[in-house]
Order: C-alpha cells, then sequence, then structure tokens
C-alpha cells in the first residue's frame, strides 16, 4: 500500500473504501532461506535490511501473534544514544544515525522525534559520572551537555528544585535523543520488509527446532513445518523458551516492566526528564498524555502485568519529582516481558548450531536499538561475521570476562 | 503478592528483596575438574521457565530468612514456601544417603 495527497483526497471523496493493508497476509511456503522468529520490532527490521541493504531473498518472518502485539508496541518509545562503554555506544549511536534517516529509507511517518533527553543529577558524584558519561558520547560521535541547576530551570521550571534530599544539581542533555511513535516503527518496517517480497506470517507459533547433525533444517510451528536455510531468533522476552526448543539455556531472565499513560494535557513537558535519585522518567506523547515508567518488578515474569507496588513506587517518584503530576488522572497502565540479561547488555550472535542465530537480551532499552539490531542481525545472518558496532555482543562474553555492565552491578540481571 | 511465610504466616511480597533461581543454593565443588565451566553456568546461565518457578527470596524487613518460593510466572500465583535452610538439609541429607564417600 503506497500513500500520497491525491489518494487521500480521492478516498476521502469515495467514503475511504479504497484502503488496503499494508502488507499482504500469506500463507508460509515449505521452504525458505532465512526464516526470523518473532515479528517485533527486532524481527521486521532485520528481514528490512536483509532484503534491502543485504540483497538476501526467500525471507520469513514468523510471529506467533500480531505485528505490533510485542514489546514494540508496548515501550514508552524513547530513542537515545548516551551510554557509556565502548561496546555499547558506537552502536547506539549507529542505531540513532539510522533513525535520524528512517522515515526517508522507509517513505513513512513514524514521527521520530528529536526532543532532547535530560538525565538529571542530584548529587557531586552523580555530575562527575554524568560529565564522564558526556565526555564517552562525545568521543564516539554523539552529543551531550552538561547544564547546572540554572539550566535545567531555563528549560523545566515546574522541577521540584529544592527537595531537602533530593536537590536538583543539573544535568546531561543529550539533544539527539527523543522519542518515535513505536507502532509506526512496526508497521512501517513490516511494510517496508513485504515491499520487497518478505514474507510477514502472523498468529504462527514457532514450536519446535529442527536439528540434525549439528544444522538447523527448519522449524516446527503451529502452522505446519517450514524448511529453512537459516534462522535468526528475535523474540524478547521469550528468548529463553525459544533458544531452549535447541537445549541452550541463556544468560538471561524474563521480568515484567510496566508502562503509564496520563489523560491528555495541554503541552507541559517538551522533552523526555529523567529523575536520577528514584526510578522514574517521563514524556508528554504528542496527543498530550504524560507517558512515564519506572523500575521493573524485580521477580521472574512471563505476565504482560505488574502488581501494584510498582505503581505506587512510580508514581510517588514521579510526584516527588514533578509536584504538578499528582493533579493528572492516570489512564492506562500496561506490562511487557523483558530479557533481562546477566550485564544489562544484549546478544547479537552466531550459535554452536550451525545456521542458528540469536538476538536478545534487550532489556528495558531495546526500542532505540531496532534499526541497528536489524541492521546488525541482518549482517551476521548474511555475512557470518558480527557488523562492527556488535562485536561485542557475544554469547559467551561472561566465559571471556569481557562482560558489557554499564552500572557495575554484576550477574543481578532485575538491577540492571 | 502474598508469601504464606512458614514461621510468620502470610506476609506482603514488598517485606522481601527477590534474588533469583533458587539453583543458586547449589554451588559446584570448587576443586572439580571442571570448576571454570561449572561456576560459568551457575553464576550466568538460567532455566527462566514460563510456568513454576522455584526462587529465593529474602524477608529483609521481617526475620531475615532466606525462603524458597515455588511460584508459577505466568499467573504469579505461589504454589509452595520453604524455609531455604529446610530445603539445604534435606537436600544434604539425600546427598549423603546416595554418596556415603563424600
Ligand atoms: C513498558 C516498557 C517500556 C519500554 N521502554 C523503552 C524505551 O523507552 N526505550 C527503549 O529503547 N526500549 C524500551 N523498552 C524495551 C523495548 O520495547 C524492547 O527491548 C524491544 O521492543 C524488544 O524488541 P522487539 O521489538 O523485537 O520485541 P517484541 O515486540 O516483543 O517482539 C518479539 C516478538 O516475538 C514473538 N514471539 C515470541 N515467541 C514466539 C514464538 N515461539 N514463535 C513466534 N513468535 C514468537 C512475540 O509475540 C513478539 O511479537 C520498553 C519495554 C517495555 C515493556
Amino acid at each position: 500500500m503506497r500513500y500520497s495527497a491525491l489518494g487521500l483526497i480521492k478516498e476521502a471523496l469515495t467514503g475511504h473504501k479504497g484502503w488496503r493493508p499494508q502488507w499482504r497476509d500469506v500463507a508460509p511456503q515449505s521452504h525458505y532461506d532465512y526464516v526470523i522468529i518473532g515479528g517485533g520490532g527486532h524481527g521486521l527490521a532485520t528481514a528490512y535490511y536483509l532484503a534491502k541493504v543485504f540483497g538476501a531473498a526467500r525471507i520469513a518472518v514468523l510471529e506467533k501473534g500480531w505485528i505490533g502485539g510485542g514489546n514494540v508496541g508496548r515501550n514508552t518509545t524513547i530513542i537515545r544514544s548516551n551510554y557509556l562503554l565502548d561496546g555499547n555506544e558506537p552502536f547506539y549511536e549507529f542505531s540513532l544515525k539510522l533513525w535520524e534517516n528512517l522515515e526517508q529509507d522507509l517513505n513513512y511517518n513514524a514521527m521520530v522525534s528529536q526532543r532532547g533527553i535530560l538525565n538529571l543529577v542530584h548529587t557531586d558524584a552523580q555530575r562527575d559520572a554524568a560529565r564522564r558519561r558526556g565526555n564517552a558520547m562525545i568521543l564516539n560521535g554523539s552529543d551531550a551537555e552538561l547544564l547546572d541547576t540554572d539550566g535545567v530551570r531555563a528549560m523545566y521550571p515546574f522541577l521540584n528544585f529544592y527537595d531537602a534530599r533530593f536537590p536538583i544539581k543539573g544535568g546531561l542533555l543529550h539533544r539527539r535523543g527523543g522519542t518515535v511513535r513505536h507502532d509506526a516503527v512496526a508497521w512501517g518496517y513490516a511494510r517496508g520488509a513485504d515491499m520487497r517480497g518478505v514474507d510477514i506470517i502472523q498468529n504462527c507459533e514457532v514450536t519446535g527446532l529442527r536439528i540434525e547433525g549439528g544444522k538447523v533444517q527448519g522449524v516446527e510451528t503451529s502452522r505446519g513445518y517450514i524448511g529453512a536455510g537459516k534462522v535468526g531468533v528475535s523474540v524478547a522476552g521469550n528468548s529463553s523458551r525459544v533458544m531452549a526448543l535447541a537445549g541452550m539455556r541463556l544468560p538471561i531472565e524474563s521480568h515484567v516492566l510496566q508502562a503509564f499513560v496520563s489523560e491528555g494535557l495541554k503541552p507541559f513537558i517538551p522533552g523526555v526528564i529523567t529523575y536520577g535519585a528514584g526510578h522514574f522518567y517521563c514524556s508528554q506523547s504528542d496527543k498530550g498524555g504524560l507517558v512515564f515508567g519506572g523500575d521493573i518488578d524485580m521477580y521472574n515474569s512471563y505476565a504482560q502485568r505488574g502488581n501494584l507496588p510498582v505503581v505506587e513506587d512510580v508514581v510517588e517518584s514521579g510526584m516527588s519529582l514533578i509536584p504538578a503530576l499528582g493533579r493528572a488522572r492516570l489512564l492506562r497502565s500496561w506490562g511487557g516481558i523483558m530479557d533481562m540479561s546477566m550485564d544489562g547488555s544484549p546478544f547479537i550472535d552466531r550459535t554452536d548450531i550451525e545456521g542458528l542465530y540469536f538476538n536478545g537480551g534487550w532489556c528495558y532499552g531495546g526500542f532505540k536499538a531496532t534499526p541497528a539490531a536489524g541492521y546488525c542481525f541482518a549482517h551476521l545472518l548474511k555475512t557470518d561475521r558480527p557488523h562492527e558496532t556488535a562485536t561485542a555482543y557475544r554469547l559467551d562474553r561472561f566465559m571471556s570476562g569481557h562482560m558489557i555492565d554499564e552500572k557495575g552491578q554484576g550477574a543481578q540481571p532485575n538491577l540492571h | 503478592m502474598i508469601i504464606n511465610h512458614p514461621l510468620l504466616g502470610p506476609r506482603d511480597a514488598q517485606e522481601f528483596t527477590y534474588l533469583g533461581d533458587a539453583g543458586l543454593m547449589n554451588r559446584p565443588y570448587w576443586l572439580s575438574e571442571t570448576a571454570l565451566q561449572q561456576f560459568h553456568d551457575y553464576l550466568y546461565l538460567r532455566e527462566n521457565p514460563a510456568g513454576e518457578h522455584r526462587e529465593l527470596w529474602f524477608h529483609e524487613q521481617g526475620d531475615r530468612s532466606w525462603l524458597v518460593v515455588t511460584r508459577n510466572t505466568v499467573t504469579h500465583e505461589i504454589l509452595k514456601v520453604e524455609l531455604a535452610r529446610d530445603v539445604a538439609l534435606a537436600q544434604k541429607a539425600a546427598n549423603l544417603v546416595q554418596e556415603p564417600s563424600q
């Protein structure tokens, strides 16, 4: 389906009866060169770049539910390139550059909005850490500015600057960060992949992997067996379950993360704010709702809903940073299942099984990674070599001692 | 969630902190030939099941005991709560019966 101003006028005059689905509804074929399991943002982007950049053909994306029903449609839409460590920052900078050109590339309005992200600091130690991270970002081609209290006040005068325990001492501003309409990312990649011949097959759950002689042959699905040359697994919170089908145990735990949206308000918060003294971050959607979130629920979970104590904690943190938040009514809250890794960083890697590849462990930060994760996973699937920005995302890094632990928390996934 | 503490009765899960898979109670033998691989797997790899999961909770705001809680990760239903100490002692007794030489 293509769109134009002329088409819109025509449809408006003829009762909007001519709109067609954005991608084909196809039945699975018996064999593909590339089978991608998981039709989230990452799986769709992988298929798109495989077809577009790497010239691959005969590609299928298998999705057990519907496109956009997973984390790609549940996240709080923040994109950024503000990491500290060498294994991460070049990758996220590559991703942000892909975001900056995404709408032209897909010819699709994904509402990419570089409205800036401000990480607040409340202590001298936090300011030092912010300065160090800012310098690492700049060294890797990203942007960062350290603001003092007055700089923050000029942007957000309504914050609680004089909290006795956590006064606001400044912040690290990343102007190129921002938000993107998450559903449109899924739809845009799905449409783009479909136009290049990728079969997107919904309601098709992978229930088994057929492996013979150490090589993957294909996948068992709820819609029958599908042969495959190479299989790429990109199933976010379900990573452990799908890789268990190949007998693998992963350095991953699944946890639930909640998000919240308020009633629509007049423009109030122009960018994204993260609190440094509690787990809370907030932005305002173009419809006016305040979109915010906080901590994960802390215990292993596959339920796409969280519990009330975290709701209370997030709202309390929000109130202590933005007292005016108390006047807004909460409209909705929901949860998604995070693939929390042992060092808080992801994997884009081969496995010991020939033809089986894995992309996962994205924790609560995989939305911003969508374009680069798709690009790098496609690169790996096609060439068998990691993309230059994703060489650190190996499954064996805990054995070799090359963890990428941004916060230095150790092997405790719920603290990353 | 309410955790039915074996000694204290039903307590709000908020009183506890969560560690993870109860397999963390079984540290590998440090002088084993394959200790490196075993410690890697012990520290970093997880079963991470959707369904029944045995996990360690610490009653930090209470009697500071460790519990082994069997909980369904899909429904959050708690099926069984034991003192970790009892579980460890039972395991030790079972191992002694199986391998009297150790
Ligand atoms: C509340 C919340 C807030 C978040 N906020 C942010 C944020 O602000 N910024 C950010 O960068 N990230 C954020 N994230 C994280 C981000 O959403 C995820 O890391 C990212 O979306 C994961 O990649 P995906 O889009 O491919 O996942 P998904 O959309 O979950 O895709 C995985 C797909 O695999 C499918 N699948 C699973 N098992 C099978 C099977 N056996 N067979 C076939 N298909 C299967 C699932 O149905 C699903 O559609 C947030 C997440 C949540 C839940």
